[in-house]
């Protein structure tokens, strides 16, 4: 989950990472008398704000709540601004890059720091980006820091700055389960390092130790949030063929097979191993939410039954009154049971998708 | 030894006493595992399926268990792995999914600098068709033979192994490395199994997107891999930034298209299936 920037630099601050003094406004009328120059920072779940124009500057109340008002009604890369977040205007006098994530190949925290910050990250050359992979046995100590300090160039007061918010940080990213916390920029500002940006992804999985986080809705349709509650997972995609399989990696291959037929999905929904005749009805709930054209139903049973399968498959043409196409692959235990079942239902039933596949396509193009 | 395991890996069941745990345990005796103890704690004197139930693994490791399989909810999993490997344990298999991020860090790091074998989470396990099986895999989809099998998932992995015995295959190991961004094994460790392991004479490695698991292995079957290898990659549809089930499943800043996967093991002379019921066709084409 992506924490919005004013999110995670409450964390920053709760763990002594220096953060630039500032408070976030949902309203315009929010933002308070103020002296000096104020930056107002669009907050979304998106980079490039700043080229959208997401990022203005103001130096009275005026100006700046009209600048708020101007960027809250903006929408940046299809997501709507969540709040704006005012922050005093730092003085510049160098950019760096600092973050931690988490090295799926090394399966250890990565540390990447890099002396040309306030840009994409990807678009720094390598040789400029200095690595350390923790020993997560071992931690992130003092030494981490000299080591990096030294590659970035700090020395002295800075070296000691930038060790203590490495340390910080790491503390902070085992702590909430961050998947990835970055700083881009990080900014020499009047001698102090200055954390002017934050990038915090925490761990879906772990959401539940830390109940002081809420979950951001914003990355969600209402229809995936709604699904994902009811214990599926479930994405939105832009097609016509509503989609329902077991195993997220035979779901994917699903929608894979459906493209390269020509044939678009409506949606990603894992119904999970299930041996239920309700979670099986109540995935049509969410599968019809989305008005698709035809809903293809492809089950490996494995050890699933086929004819619990195909009851609520049953259960849900019967109850919920679908009278689209339904086309279903069933394969596992009691599969022949299952597959007649349906055909008595009228749903078309087949034992291997290839086949299942290859009929819904004929019957989308005789539909059209 | 076949790979990890055998017909003589004596096997406990952390979490034997839940619905899944002792559905599987039934499910593994009868393909011939050698199911030698349960532990859930608070249910020690039990049996479940004739086999003894304990509160701990300590009482448990009187039967010399060198296989767990852990099926206990997502927020007790580091406990019990942690435990199991306190004692000695040396294959730790994770069924459980949404396991915290950061505890699969802690006990795959543990793991892999003491000398234990992580396999998941988020994964159905390790089948060695005619010997043993420990995880959820469908008994009756597998045939002895010799084409193992590596996947990041579950399902496509039974459609994969039922479509290759279907076809006159066989299986001399197939397994589930886990659908999570860390996992125990990934496909360089795997391969560097079997292509030591005498009964592997072909290997499939089923894929799919997020992370780069898969250019590492094309960049390790050309350097190490003299055996036919052949692939499938899940995800070819899947759009940017949506976790796609799997949490490992998500294209995230332009890392981890199916496109860089197909390519990479392309270059590495493995050919990929457009759909999954080609495998044995595309297996045809490079082994027998």
């Amino acid at each position: 989950m992506n924490l919005y920037e004013y999110q995670g630099k409450a964390l920053f601050k709760k763990y002594g990472v220096p953060v630039p003094e500032g408070y976030v406004a949902f309203k315009p009328e929010e933002i308070k008398e103020f002296t000096g120059e104020k930056v107002i920072k669009a907050q979304v779940l998106t980079g490039g704000r700043g080229k959208s124009g997401g990022v203005k500057f103001a130096s009275n109340i005026e100006e700046a709540r009209e600048r708020a008002k101007e960027i809250l009604a903006m929408e940046i890369k299809g997501h709507k601004v969540h709040a704006v977040l005012v922050e005093q205007k730092l003085k510049i006098e160098k950019e760096y890059y600092l973050s931690i994530l988490i090295d799926r190949s090394t399966r250890a925290p990565l540390i990447m720091a890099s002396p040309e910050g306030g840009v994409e990250i990807e678009s720094v050359p390598d040789e400029k980006i200095y690595k350390y992979s923790v020993n997560p046995e071992i931690g992130v100590h003092p030494f981490v820091g000299r080591i990096l300090s030294k590659k970035m160039g700090f020395t002295g007061d800075l070296a000691k700055q930038f060790t203590k918010i490495l340390i910080n940080l790491y503390r902070l990213f085992r702590e909430y389960d961050a998947e990835l916390v970055e700083i881009n920029p990080l900014v020499l500002s009047e001698g102090k390092l200055i954390a002017a940006d934050s990038k915090v992804v925490i761990d879906t999985d772990s959401l539940y130790r830390h109940p002081d986080l809420e979950e951001n809705a914003a990355e969600k349709t209402p229809l995936e949030l709604e699904a994902n509650k009811a214990g599926y997972a479930f994405v939105e995609l832009d097609g016509n063929i509503g989609v329902i399989a077991n195993g997220a990696g035979l779901t994917m291959a699903t929608l894979d097979t459906l493209l390269l037929y020509g044939l678009k999905p409506r949606n990603f929904l894992d119904l999970g191993g299930t041996d239920s005749v309700d979670i099986t009805k109540n995935a049509f709930t969410y599968v019809l939410k989305a008005n698709p054209e035809a809903i293809l139903v492809n089950i490996f049973g494995g050890v699933t039954k086929c004819d619990t399968v195909a009851q609520g498959i049953i259960a849900a043409k019967e109850e919920f009154g679908i009278d689209m196409p339904i086309v279903v692959r069933l394969s596992g235990v009691h599969e022949e049971e299952g597959r007649a079942m349906l055909a008595d239902a009228g749903i078309h039933a087949f034992a291997d998708m290839r086949h299942a596949i290859e009929k819904l396509k004929s019957i989308m193009e005789g539909a059209q | 030894m076949s790979v990890i395991v055998d017909e003589n890996t004596k096997i406990i069941v952390q979490g034997i006493t839940g619905h899944q745990g002792s559905f599987h345990s039934g499910e593994m005796i009868k393909f011939g595992a050698k199911v030698v103890a349960g532990v859930t704690p608070g249910k020690g004197g039990i049996t479940v399926h004739n086999v003894p139930v304990y509160d701990t693994v300590e009482e448990a490791m009187t039967h010399e268990p060198d296989a767990t399989m852990i099926t206990v909810p997502a927020r007790f999993v580091k406990d019990a792995a942690f435990e199991a490997m306190y004692h000695g344990i040396r294959v730790i298999y994770i069924l459980t999914e949404k396991v915290p991020l950061h505890d699969a860090l802690e006990i795959v790091s543990y793991a892999r600098s003491h000398g234990h074998v992580v396999i998941g989470p988020n994964g159905p396990g390790i089948t060695v068709p005619g010997k043993t099986k420990i995880g959820i895999m469908p008994n009756h989809i597998f045939r002895k033979g010799t084409v193992a099998v590596a996947s990041r998932s579950g399902t496509l992995t039974y459609e994969i192994v039922n479509a290759l015995t279907q076809s006159g295959y066989g299986e001399s190991v197939v397994i589930g490395l886990g659908g999570d961004r860390i996992t125990g094994l990934n496909f360089v460790d795997i391969l560097e199994l079997f292509e030591k392991d005498q009964d592997t004479e072909a290997i499939v490695l089923v894929g799919e997107i997020g992370g780069t698991a898969e250019e590492e292995a094309a960049e390790y079957i050309k350097k190490y891999v003299s055996k036919p290898v052949v692939a499938y990659i899940a995800g070819r549809s899947a759009p940017p930034g949506k976790r796609m089930g799997h949490a490992g499943a998500i294209i995230t800043r332009g890392k981890g298209t199916a496109e860089s996967k197909i390519k990479a093991f392309n270059e590495a002379g493995v050919p990929v299936a457009e759909f999954p019921w080609e495998i044995p066709d595309a297996l045809k084409k490079v082994y027998r």
